[in-house]
């Protein structure tokens, strides 16, 4: 029996990244100013106490209700229209970005030749770098391009769904099955018409599932925007915070968890019937 | 009858794209507008150059550090609170416990993070503390409830094996449940910690510090050399995280 | 008496009756093997044993105590001193052997020493003897999802072997192997048995192992014991009867042709 057997081979990396972690713990504690302790402390508890405590009751007087129920069409209005331009232009990039239509690819076992694989990639760059910059910074930047308002909300939407809807189509594209799309292009039909008699009916259920739970997220993410001037349900929001109002954000609140919920029902019917 | 069903939803939802545009009153035309596309040329622009003096690059060098401190803590803290509530939550301690721990997990979820960091501000002051407080508080309910599921489904022969050798529940669970259990754990932690590496960027927004904050100040100010600076910096951010995860998930979830 | 099991009865959660009134009686340092059908409660008769199951009648007494009369305390005491050998290893397949292995002396560790073991393991040497006794020795740091099913079975049988007990009840312990290889692990135990004057009881289905390496068999049948027997007692007939199955008949043999004779006239 050989005497180094007896060692745990694990013992040296778990040490090792026992003391890794513990050596970023600290700088990181530093860096983000932890302190758990000021939740728990006496007049923060008090200012957070009186401001939880106007909470209730929650706002519900005629003039304000109005206001909720416009600000939440408003919020359900921009993301709709975010997603419908979204799609306008992430429909035409997924199918130029995705190798599933790459008449290279056909002959080739489903690897595109390089030309193929190059000329992909400027769009591909495209899509992952408009889903990257986070939704609320692109509002932040059309607030000030556009103005304050809805119409900053739509266009950070369609901009970052686009990216978002545009790379999973994609990837959606290349995961089905490619070999009824090649028979097709091998057949010398049109890719797109090869693309749409091949794969599309296999993903077409997938697609549709996903694009609906986007929108479900396209909702929160409009009511996020608000908060930098987007319009909708987060702007009131942000308006009722910086006015003490705390009924007004209970109520705003309570609105929003509510509109989630049905967005996610709405959301669940329609995956249900539409797949 | 079903055709009929799928064309009546189907032309449903295309009625209330038409009428969402319609709402919002947007013109796209005035958007699409010569003026307007040139006004928006000339914004972004301005964009083009960013400022990448030696002083700035530290302050943006702190800032990012900041920013990822912010959403590494955030997601361990959460992952701590989330593991200890999900035991309730998946059922462990009896009916009344788990009706609790679920509300509790649903509430602190369904609040976004941005929201969290406002009322955050508000107890604990401007600052990076904040930013941590809140995603450890959103991410909390995320994870928990994430874990919860995992839990309920893992198999539960090895820890009632334990059990039978007369081992305690304590040690049953990590010795039976949590090696089923850790690889899971660990992607859905990675997972969270990807999103909420862009949601740290974005909460300075309401004062919770790192780039967010620098982002925020230096568009209020128009100096939008700077501001471009910062935004590259977010991105090669998200590109990190996005790597580390990924290399983890490789090297530990996948084994 | 080690094992005693007084018209013990079990009845499942849909109604079926795995077992009925068995009396079983094995005394200290006895090795037995239980025979018999798939679906005739061997299973359940090890885990009604292992105090792993509550009878649903009749009285169970182990190492002198009424399992089911005591405190759960006094009970999870008493079960760290059974070791129970699954049929399937109840293993996660991400943990190692050696953290599998050990695993067994949970029942008698303190809390901050199991969690310990985790971090790194205690007892290499002790784990490492159980394995080379199962000719596993090399496999020491391997994750069980890279061993076989007869290795794993193995690595099982391992583990009970190092939580040391004085009862050692086997099920099925060596279905995944092959016949010489399983013939070798139930030597092994048999050994082991004999030298710590431990109590054995494996429930088996090959019938020519369980002649080899048990002096007394007990065959089940239907939830209720056909015969209680030394090995040198079973007959044919024994064996016949026990596993005698009517859906399972060979063919009847073939008739002879009728052959009429149809007279000419």
């Amino acid at each position: 029996m050989l005497k180094a057997d007896s060692r745990d081979p694990a013992a040296w990396p778990r040490l090792l990244l026992t003391l890794l972690a513990l050596a970023l713990l600290w700088p990181g504690i530093e860096l983000s100013e932890l302190n758990l302790g000021v939740l728990l402390q006496a007049d923060s508890q008090n200012e957070m106490g009186r401001f939880v405590s106007a909470f209730w009751p929650p706002a519900h007087d005629q003039a304000f209700l109005q206001l909720l129920f416009k600000a939440t069409l408003q919020t359900l209005a921009i993301a709709t229209a975010g997603m419908a331009l979204a799609l306008l232009l992430a429909v035409p990039a997924s199918l130029i970005a995705s190798r599933a239509l790459s008449l290279s690819a056909a002959s080739r076992g489903g690897v595109p030749s390089l030309p193929g694989r190059l000329l992909r990639w400027p769009i591909r760059g495209l899509l992952i770098f408009l889903r990257s910059v986070p939704e609320i910074v692109w509002a932040l930047l059309f607030v000030r391009a556009v103005g304050l308002g809805p119409a900053a909300g739509v266009l950070a939407i369609a901009i970052t769904y686009s990216g978002m809807l545009g790379k999973v189509y994609a990837e959606i594209f290349e995961s089905t099955d490619q070999r009824p799309a090649h028979a097709l292009l091998q057949a010398g039909s049109g890719r797109l018409a090869a693309f749409a008699y091949g794969t599309l009916p296999n993903v077409a259920a997938e697609l549709l599932s996903y694009t609906v739970y986007r929108w479900e997220c396209a909702i929160r993410a409009s009511v996020v925007m608000g908060f930098v001037g987007a319009g909708g349900l987060g702007q009131q929001i942000d308006l009722s915070i910086r006015m003490f109002a705390g009924g007004e954000v209970a109520s705003m609140l309570l609105t929003f968890l509510l509109l989630v919920l049905c967005a996610d029902q709405l959301s669940r019917l329609l995956r249900w019937r539409l797949t | 009858m079903r055709r009929l069903i799928n064309l009546l939803l189907t032309a449903a939802i295309a009625l209330s794209v038409v009428a969402s545009f319609a709402y919002l009153e947007l013109d796209l035309a005035e958007l699409g507008s010569a003026n307007s596309l040139k006004q928006m040329g000339s914004y972004v622009q301005r964009f083009l150059s960013p400022d990448l003096s030696a002083g700035y690059l530290k302050a943006i060098v702190h800032g990012s550090l900041e920013t990822l401190a912010m959403s590494a803590l955030g997601t361990l803290l959460a992952a701590l609170f989330g593991i200890v509530l999900a035991l309730p939550a998946a059922g462990r301690f009896g009916w009344p416990l788990q009706s609790a721990a679920r509300l509790l997990l649903n509430g602190l979820r369904a609040i976004p993070e941005l929201v969290w960091a406002a009322l955050m501000v508000l107890a604990a002051g401007l600052g990076p503390n904040a930013g941590t407080l809140a995603l450890a508080l959103h991410t909390t309910g995320v994870l928990g409830r994430l874990f919860a599921e995992a839990l309920e489904n893992t198999p539960p022969q090895p820890a009632e094996a334990i059990r039978l050798q007369g081992g305690n529940p304590i040690v049953a669970f990590c010795y039976g449940t949590l090696p089923n259990l850790a690889p899971q754990l660990l992607a859905y932690c990675l997972y969270r910690w990807e999103n909420n590496i862009r949601m740290a960027s974005v909460l300075g927004f309401v004062g919770a510090g790192g780039l967010g904050q620098m982002l925020y100040v230096s568009l209020s100010l128009f100096q939008e050399a700077q501001a471009s600076t910062v935004i590259l910096a977010m991105l090669l951010l998200v590109f990190l995280v996005d790597w580390l995860s990924a290399w983890s998930r490789q090297r530990w979830v996948n084994a | 008496m080690t094992l005693r099991l007084t018209q013990g009865s079990l009845r499942h959660a849909n109604g079926v009756d795995a077992l009925r009134h068995i009396d079983v009686q094995i005394a200290a340092g006895e090795q037995v093997a239980i025979i018999g059908p798939s679906g005739a409660g061997k299973s359940s008769l090890l885990h009604l044993l292992a105090t792993a199951l509550k009878p649903s009648s009749g009285d169970i007494e182990v190492l002198g105590e009424r399992a089911w009369h005591v405190s759960a305390r006094q009970r999870q005491r008493l079960r760290a001193r059974i070791g129970l050998v699954h049929q399937a290893p109840p293993i996660p397949p991400r943990q190692r052997v050696i953290t599998a292995v050990l695993a067994g002396k949970l029942g008698q560790w303190s809390l901050g020493k199991s969690l310990l073991n985790l971090l790194h393991p205690l007892d290499v040497a002790g784990a490492r003897a159980a394995l080379a006794r199962l000719d596993l020795g090399d496999k020491l740091f391997a994750h069980c999802q890279q061993l076989s099913g007869g290795q794993l079975q193995r690595v099982g049988i391992a583990r009970v072997l190092y939580q040391a007990p004085e009862i050692l009840l086997a099920d099925e312990p060596v279905s995944a192997m092959d016949p010489v290889l399983a013939g070798h692990t139930l030597a092994i135990l048999s050994r082991h048995a004999r030298e710590r004057n431990v109590t054995l009881v494996a429930s088996l289905h090959a019938v020519d192992l369980a002649l080899a390496h048990f002096p007394r068999i007990i065959g089940l049948r239907d939830g209720q014991i056909l015969f209680d027997c030394p090995s040198a007692e079973v007959s044919r007939d024994k064996l016949d009867a026990l596993y005698a199955n009517e859906q399972l008949q060979s063919p009847a043999p073939a008739v002879a042709p009728l052959i009429v004779q149809i007279p000419r006239c």
